[in-house]
């Protein structure tokens, strides 16, 4: 028998030159166009007009603050806020609960249950889309940060019940047993043994709904009437298209929608990367 | 107490027979209640308002299958059919080429594997409006890529990309891809990290080059993800959206209509029942893929 270590150590780094070579070239495809952005997001119009792809000549930090406030900023971030903290944690306290209960409880008619979520959750959007928006109405949750509160958890618990689900079901029995023995009901084994152990599953989930929500426009759209009520997204759209030919000031609003989101995703990127992909390929 | 915990179980299980599956099922009513209050009555209900002549606001007057008659006779829906096919055999093989070849190329590398792998991820997590709007802006002729291309001295370049009927449709496309493909990547090294490293030094004593380790260890070693990704993405391709829609709305002179922008338009102009006819037509094509490949894998494909 050869040794394991001498297939790879027939791969210096020269036969991996090409490797990079490509990597790089796509590295540079997949940043560039944010980094086009940053870039003009401090750039004077002249300036952009003078050099449309290059680093500013001088940063011109006043077009955050001409975008914040004709952007409207100040309300729609916290329309987002409100959502994506709403939606995160109506979420987590909806499907924490049902995700435990199909792992480890497993009461008849469970598999009957897992099928419907499985389907309904590729059933798209388009089909319901029309009889929603009229029973939104009749609720009176149209128009509603609230009501798409409740649309945004709909969409988002199948697949976190699943991502719960997978997670919950590699947990020991022995700590929930344990738990039982010192007298827990089933609720109290929940919130006492599941929760603590299962929270990196539940800061996943957590994540991907936050950034789901954060991003989503077709929805916000079709249910939000007021432009107070309007996310940072809907009025970006609004606006870019109102000030269609002013590069920099849409740069700089839509850099301020990226920023949060670049920031938790460079601070927790396994978990957002995990989360994401686990999310679309069922274990 | 590992001994005893069965006996304490069993004696529970006995004491609260009812209550044992009462309880979970109480766990699991309000996020299933809600799903199907959101998805299922509505999905259902769209059964009944595709056959109806509907404003949204009115009753709803039963007309039988006409607008299904009126789908086929709607020369749009034939070109935003086409245009479904053409986006799914684009995103069918544009993102799965450059999504195996870059996770195979990555696959081996240490130093910088994680820079790399997050930089490719990331259009993944950057909002389609965002996105939609930068390379509205790249692609424009006068200030974008076209416009620097144009300074190299390539002629061609001097005409608005997502302005023209002939290119409409494949610029949203592009740009689509330039958000997807690198999500499809991070699942194929996921899926590659899992292939057992026995099977690359077995090829590889037996002088296999690496293409030949691409194909004969690689592939079969994903296929599962493989073909899991490729039924996915051509039932998503029937039901695209943001970035048709966020680029040229269908335009110019519908020429990039597809379903789901048909849909949407006869939504906007309060033909409920039309659009609800649309959307189902939609979700038929969807499962027709699905189960399409399901055939396929019965009749005993490597799939």
């Amino acid at each position: 028998m050869r040794p394991k270590t001498l297939g790879r150590r027939r791969r210096n780094r020269w036969q991996l030159a090409p490797n990079y070579a490509l990597l790089v070239l796509l590295t540079v495809t997949a940043l560039g166009p944010v980094l086009v952005l940053a870039f003009n997001s401090l750039k004077s119009e002249a300036d952009i007009g003078r050099n449309p792809l290059g680093p500013p000549a001088t940063f011109l930090w006043q077009n955050y603050v001409r975008a914040w406030e004709i952007g409207g900023f100040a309300t729609t971030s916290l329309n987002s806020l409100f959502l994506v903290i709403g939606t995160v944690l109506l979420v987590l306290l909806l499907t924490g609960p049902a995700a435990y209960s199909i792992a480890k409880l497993q009461p008849p008619g469970v598999v009957g249950l897992i099928a419907y979520f499985f389907v309904a959750s590729t059933l798209p959007l388009f089909l319901f889309l029309v009889p929603l928006f009229y029973l939104w109405i009749k609720l009176g949750l149209y128009n509603n940060l609230f009501g798409l509160v409740l649309l945004y958890t709909a969409f988002n618990s199948p697949f976190a019940i699943f991502l719960l689900r997978s997670y919950l079901v590699g947990l020991p029995k022995s700590l929930e047993d344990a738990a039982q023995v010192d007298g827990a009901n089933d609720f109290q084994v929940f919130t006492r043994v599941i929760v603590p152990l299962a929270w990196p599953a539940f800061l996943t989930v957590g994540l991907v709904v936050a950034l789901n929500v954060w991003n989503e426009y077709l929805l916000a759209t079709v249910f939000l009437s007021d432009q107070e009520k309007f996310t940072v997204v809907t009025s970006y759209q609004n606006f870019s298209t109102r000030f269609s030919q002013d590069w920099s000031l849409t740069s700089a609003a839509a850099m301020m929608m990226v920023l949060p989101i670049l920031a938790t995703f460079f601070a927790l990127q396994r978990q957002f990367i995990e989360g994401l992909t686990q999310g679309s390929v069922k274990g | 107490m590992q001994l005893s915990s069965p006996t304490v179980a069993t004696s529970k299980h006995r004491r609260f027979l009812t209550r044992r599956s009462v309880v979970p099922w109480l766990f699991i009513l309000p996020v299933l209640t809600l799903h199907l209050a959101v998805v299922a009555g509505p999905a259902v209900s769209a059964f009944y308002y595709s056959l109806t002549e509907w404003n949204g606001l009115g009753p709803a007057r039963f007309i039988g299958l006409e607008n299904f008659a009126h789908i086929l006779a709607d020369r749009q829906y034939a070109t935003a059919l086409g245009n479904n096919l053409r986006w799914m055999v684009f995103f069918m093989t544009v993102p799965f080429a450059l999504a195996l070849v870059s996770a195979a190329a990555l696959a081996p590398v240490k130093r910088g594997a994680m820079f790399l792998r997050t930089a490719l991820f990331l259009p993944y997590v950057l909002p389609s409006v965002v996105i939609a709007n930068v390379w509205r802006y790249l692609l424009a002729p006068d200030a974008g890529i076209p416009a620097a291309l144009r300074g190299l001295g390539l002629p061609g370049f001097d005409v608005a990309l997502l302005g023209q009927s002939s290119t409409a449709l494949w610029c949203a496309a592009f740009v689509d891809n330039w958000h997807f493909w690198g999500f499809l990547m991070v699942l194929f090294l996921t899926a590659m990290q899992g292939v057992p490293s026995e099977l690359y030094e077995a090829v590889r004593l037996d002088g296999a080059t690496r293409a030949q380790e691409f194909w004969y260890v690689t592939i079969p070693g994903i296929m599962p993800t493989l073909v899991f990704m490729l039924v996915i993405t051509a039932s998503w391709s029937v039901l695209t959206f943001d970035y048709i829609w966020l680029l040229t709305q269908g335009g110019p002179a519908g020429s990039s209509e597809v379903l789901s922008t048909l849909v949407f338009d006869s939504f906007n102009h309060f033909e409920a029942g039309y659009a609800a006819a649309l959307g189902l037509s939609m979700s038929l094509l969807a499962l027709l893929i699905l189960s399409m490949f399901a055939v396929l894998r019965r009749r005993g494909w490597e799939l």
